[in-house]
This record gives structure tokens, C-alpha cells and sequence, in this order.
């Protein structure tokens, strides 16, 4: 088990420096950092402009470039950002701190109530609650996030304000405008509607996993013997069931990161939501690629950290991986 | 057998009724239509005024129908998704077909790579492709303008053959051991041939699924990209649904609601038919049902 560990951990590195310098090159091309560098600094001196594609390794050269780049990524020198010369990593921290907090609510949420939902209707198969629980999970999932966001926002804040006077949650940001300090139950007020959006998503996609993958469970012939052996009903789907099924979802749900980050970044944006989606939206507007380069990092290690976690996971569940 | 499956999915017929009468709507769009695409209603006061007999659905900012403007926006937005979908089918079909049939590296790093770009926040990879795209000069013949529909249509042709491929190689990697494979092989059949007179006339069921959600995928993702002010800039007052759903983001604060509710209502019954359509084909096209009936 170690030695498989440590395997997979060895390829994640080459992997890590070639999927950065893929986005190295697309957003030196797409994005043309030294162009918006001057037009964000119209009056930017050409020793200015020299220091700039220094310190980001803009090379014409683009691996010489991109080995400079990662010189200065690795020993901590982070050029600042082109709008305002901010520095980079306190906007980065904060941002993360705040998607990891939407994030994790959202996922936590999402996949308690979609498991639960795919139990329930895998125990009956074609019964009223398993087609209730279908077509609801299949609405889910074909409603893109923004149209919901958009729905909830008129629903609960513009119009609940219209009829009862008063909004039921706020739509935007953390906190009120001019709040400071830390207050628990306003943040949670101003987390429901971007949470709710986001696991919709999470909750629709995992009833249908878990159905499917219980099903396939149930029918199987270790659970007939599990049956046979005389153990109660319960423990037969909880000992066997559940815990074979959950094996491909588990899997699933670490390589599905990707599509829950990209929800995020569209919910953010919706709600003024200070996190990584609107870090993202913002910077790349602008072109600033000091701003985006690092982010871009933060995203790669944690599609390539979930994918070694969806990995390990299933060699922990599945013995039969292990012994390969 | 497969049709009478597919006919027997309740949802999925409804959701053809759906998509065939908003075809005919679209189609015939200067019938269908009360107004141009661009006339306002009456003379002003006309913005945002709420659904009434002469604009059922209501009128925009500058006093134009939302119920035309709603026909002509899903003409544009039902023309990207079909040619998107054409685009990256073909394209998908192919490279799935060759890499499930001829294995090797080829096949490894073609699956490594669609996995890197299927693991990643898809807006994310969006918008850098979009921008690598319009930023190379020799590609402008054929994508035309940033802002325009070709270049739109390019864009998900390009992005969406991943998905495709990875759903046929799977279909060519069971079917290329089966017996009538291995038949034509042993009478000296070429690959090319095999590829193209067995292995992809046998997996149109699952291509014409990935057809379908490639198109709900190139309509969403239009939408999503307008949404964010990065869709597609159809000049003279021409829309899409993208951009009328992007309109809806400043009507909801101000409380214009049928400027948020009916364009983001016929995108949900665009994807949701669609959906379902690609649901009962996967069904009825699903070979191991076929033994039970």
C-alpha cells in the first residue's frame, strides 16, 4: 500500500510541472501579459515594462521564460499584481479561505443528502419515490448553476423583500457592507443561497451514483449469500451494501472536484462572493497574470491532489487493487 | 426494438413534441415573431414594461419584446448548439475510434490528455481556450471574430470532442473483439475499413447520445459564457439566449422578473428536453437491454 502511495505521489510532480507550463503558454498567448501590463500602466517606463517581464519570466522564449517563472514561484519572490502593485499571495489566502469555506459546506450538504437520496431510491427500484427522486436529480442536473442562482436571488431577496418586507437571505458578499469582526451567524446567513446553489448540483449528481451503484450492489450474488447466512436486513445493506457501493462513488466524488470547483466560481461571481471564482473572473478580465499564474497552480495541485486521493481511496476500498 | 423503447419513455416524446414545435417556431421566426428583432414595441415610454397584450412577454431596456426577441435568441442558440455538436461528434467519433482500435501510445496519451481537460473547472478551461483561439492569427479564417457566432460554434466543435471520444473508444474497445471483427480481420479487411464499416456504424447509439448532450453542453455553455460577458456579440440587436439569459443578471436586483424568468425558463426546457431525449436514446439503444426483450 505504501509503495503504491509513494509511486503515484512520485509521477504527481512531472505531472504538476507540465500541466503549469500548459497554462503557462495559454496564458501567455491568450492573455498577452505584456500588453495588459501596459495598459493597465499606460505611463510605464521602459525600465518599468524590462523589471515586469523579469520578475514573470516573459521570456520570448517560453521555456526559458517558464524555468524562470517557476525560479521565482518556488523561492517565494512573487511579482505583485499589475493593478495597483498588490501583493499577491494575502489576496490568494483570502480567497481560498473563503471558496474552502463554501466549498466544503457545499460538498458536505450535497453529498449527505445525495447519498440519502440514492439509498432511498435504489431499496425500491421503479416505485413512486424512486421516479420522484429520478426526475427531481435529472432536473438537477440540467439546470445550470447561474439560472438557479438567479432564481433564488428573485425569489428569496428581491421578491420576499416585496412581499414581507424584508429580504429572507442576502444576496451578496460575506458579511454586510462596513461589518468587521467575525460573527458566526450573519457569515452562515450570507453562505445559504451560494451553498444551496452548489449543492444542488453535488446532490443531484450523487443520488444518481448512488442509485445506480447500489443497485448494482443489491443484485449481486455475495449479497443473496449475506442474505441466506440469516443477518438482519439492516446490517446486510449497511455491511455489504453500502460499503461496496460507496467504493466507485467515493472515487467518483475525488475526481469530480473540478466540476464542483467550476460551479463555485459561477456561483461566487453571482453573489459577490469573495473566493477563488471571482480571484479567478477578476484577474483574468484584466489579463493580470501575476494574480493568475499562482491560481492557477493552487487549481492544478488540487485536480492532481483529488485524482491521487480518488486513487488511493479505491485501493483502499477494493483489496483486490492493493494486491496488483 | 429501439424505437419502440424509445417511444415507450413517456418524458423523452414530450420533450421531441417540445423541441420539434420550438424548431417549427424558430424556423419560421419572422411569422412567429410580433416584432423584429430589434423594433420596439410602441413608442416610449416602452422600457421595461411587464407582460401586457401587446408584448406578452414584456419589453427589455430599450422598449424591444422579450417574446420575439426570445424566438430569434433560441434560432441563434439552437443553430450553435446543432453545429457544435456536428463539429465535436465527428471529430470525437474519430479520434475515439482510432485510439480505442489501435491501442498503444497513441491511446494513452489521447485518454490522458482528455482526462487533464475533463478534470478541470470547466468555465476555467473555457475562457483560456477561448482566448489562445482568438489570440493565433492563422486561425481567423476560420473562426472568424472573437465576438461572433462562428467563433462561438468553433469554440465548443473544439472543446466538446473529448467527452465524444472517450464514450466511443469505450464502444470500439468491447466491439473490436467481438466475431465479426475478428471475421473481417481475417479476410484481410484494412483497419480503415474495419473502422469504418463495422466498428462505427455499430456505435451510433451511444454517438448519437453523445450528439445530444453535446448539444445541451454547447447551449449551456453559450449561455454561461454570454452570462459572464464573454458570449458571443451578435451585432444589429441580433440575441441569442445566452445574452438575453445575461440580461437577466441586472433584472433581478431591480426586480424586472420577466426579464430573469422567461429566458431562464426556456433554457431549462431546451437542456431538459434535450436531456431527456438523450436519456431514452441511451435506454433504447443500451444492446444489453436488447436480450431481455
Amino acid at each position: 500500500m505504501l509503495r503504491y502511495v509513494l509511486r503515484r505521489l512520485a509521477w504527481s510532480i512531472p505531472t504538476l510541472l507540465i500541466v503549469t507550463f500548459l497554462v503557462y503558454l495559454a496564458l501567455r498567448i491568450g492573455t498577452d501579459p505584456v500588453a495588459s501590463y501596459k495598459r493597465v500602466n499606460p505611463r510605464a517606463t521602459r525600465a518599468k515594462v524590462a523589471e515586469y517581464i523579469d520578475v514573470n519570466g516573459l521570456d520570448p522564449n517560453f521555456v526559458q521564460g517558464y524555468f524562470k517563472w517557476l525560479r521565482n514561484f518556488i523561492t517565494g519572490e512573487w511579482p505583485r499584481s499589475i493593478k495597483g502593485r498588490r501583493e499577491v499571495w494575502p489576496a490568494l489566502k483570502d480567497a481560498m479561505a473563503n471558496t474552502l469555506r463554501l466549498g466544503t459546506a457545499a460538498t458536505v450538504v450535497g453529498i449527505f443528502f445525495g447519498l440519502i437520496a440514492g439509498v432511498f431510491a435504489a431499496l425500491r427500484p421503479g416505485g413512486k419515490r424512486d421516479v420522484f427522486i429520478n426526475t427531481s436529480a435529472f432536473v438537477g442536473i440540467s439546470v445550470p448553476p447561474f439560472i438557479s442562482a438567479i432564481m433564488f436571488q428573485l425569489l428569496f431577496a428581491v421578491y420576499w423583500q416585496k412581499w414581507f418586507g424584508e429580504s429572507l437571505f442576502p444576496t451578496s458578499g460575506v458579511y454586510p457592507a462596513g461589518h468587521t469582526g467575525f460573527d458566526l451567524f450573519l457569515m452562515l446567513k450570507f453562505m445559504v443561497l451560494p451553498t444551496l446553489v452548489v449543492a444542488i448540483q453535488i446532490i443531484a449528481t450523487y443520488s444518481r451514483y448512488m442509485r445506480s451503484s447500489l443497485l448494482d450492489v443489491l443484485n449481486s450474488d455475495y449479497m443473496r449469500t449475506a442474505r441466506s447466512k440469516g443477518i438482519s436486513e439492516r446490517r446486510v445493506l449497511v455491511k455489504h451494501g453500502m460499503r461496496n457501493a460507496l467504493i466507485p462513488v467515493v472515487t467518483i466524488a475525488a475526481l469530480d472536484v473540478g466540476s464542483i470547483v467550476g460551479g463555485l466560481i459561477i456561483t461566487e461571481n453571482i453573489f459577490s462572493y469573495p473566493g477563488m471564482g471571482l480571484y479567478f473572473l477578476k484577474s483574468f478580465g484584466e489579463g493580470d497574470f501575476p494574480l493568475l499564474m499562482p491560481w492557477m497552480v493552487v487549481i492544478v495541485a488540487s485536480v492532481l491532489f483529488f485524482n491521487l486521493i480518488a486513487d488511493i481511496s479505491y485501493a483502499w476500498l477494493d483489496p483486490r487493487i492493493r494486491l496488483e | 426494438m429501439a424505437f419502440r423503447r424509445f417511444v415507450s419513455h413517456r418524458a423523452a416524446v414530450i420533450s421531441c413534441a417540445i423541441i420539434a414545435l420550438l424548431t417549427i417556431f424558430v424556423i419560421l421566426a419572422p411569422l412567429t415573431a410580433r416584432y423584429g428583432v430589434n423594433d420596439s414595441v410602441q413608442g416610449p415610454p416602452n422600457s421595461f414594461l411587464n407582460p401586457r397584450s401587446n408584448a406578452w412577454l414584456g419589453t427589455d431596456d430599450i422598449g424591444r419584446d422579450l417574446y420575439s426577441r426570445l424566438i430569434y435568441g433560441v434560432r441563434v442558440s439552437l443553430l450553435i448548439g446543432l453545429a457544435s455538436a456536428v463539429i465535436s461528434v465527428t471529430l470525437g467519433a474519430l479520434v475515439g475510434a482510432v485510439a480505442g482500435f489501435r491501442g498503444g501510445k497513441f491511446d494513452d496519451i489521447m485518454m490522458r490528455v482528455t482526462d487533464l481537460f475533463l478534470a478541470f473547472p470547466f468555465l476555467v478551461t473555457l475562457l483560456v481556450v477561448r482566448n489562445v483561439l482568438g489570440a493565433l492569427p492563422w486561425l481567423r479564417p476560420i473562426t472568424g471574430d472573437m465576438s461572433s457566432v462562428r467563433f462561438i460554434i468553433v469554440l465548443f466543435g473544439l472543446f466538446g470532442w473529448m467527452g465524444v471520444a472517450r464514450i466511443v473508444r469505450g464502444q470500439v474497445l468491447s466491439l473490436k473483439e467481438r466475431e465479426f471483427v475478428e471475421a473481417a480481420r481475417a479476410v484481410g479487411a484494412s483497419r480503415r475499413y474495419i473502422i469504418a464499416r463495422h466498428l462505427l456504424p455499430n456505435s451510433v447509439g451511444p454517438i448519437m447520445v453523445a450528439l445530444t448532450f453535446s448539444v445541451v453542453g454547447a447551449i449551456i455553455g453559450e449561455s454561461t459564457l454570454a452570462f459572464f460577458g464573454y458570449g458571443p456579440q451578435a451585432g444589429d440587436g441580433a440575441t441569442s439566449l445566452g445574452i438575453l439569459v445575461g440580461a437577466a443578471k441586472g433584472a433581478v436586483q431591480t426586480g424586472y422578473w420577466w426579464l430573469a424568468v422567461f429566458p431562464c425558463l426556456m433554457l431549462i426546457v431546451i437542456a431538459l428536453s434535450i436531456n431527456f431525449i438523450g436519456d431514452a436514446l441511451r435506454d433504447a439503444t443500451d444492446p444489453r437491454l436488447d436480450r431481455g426483450v
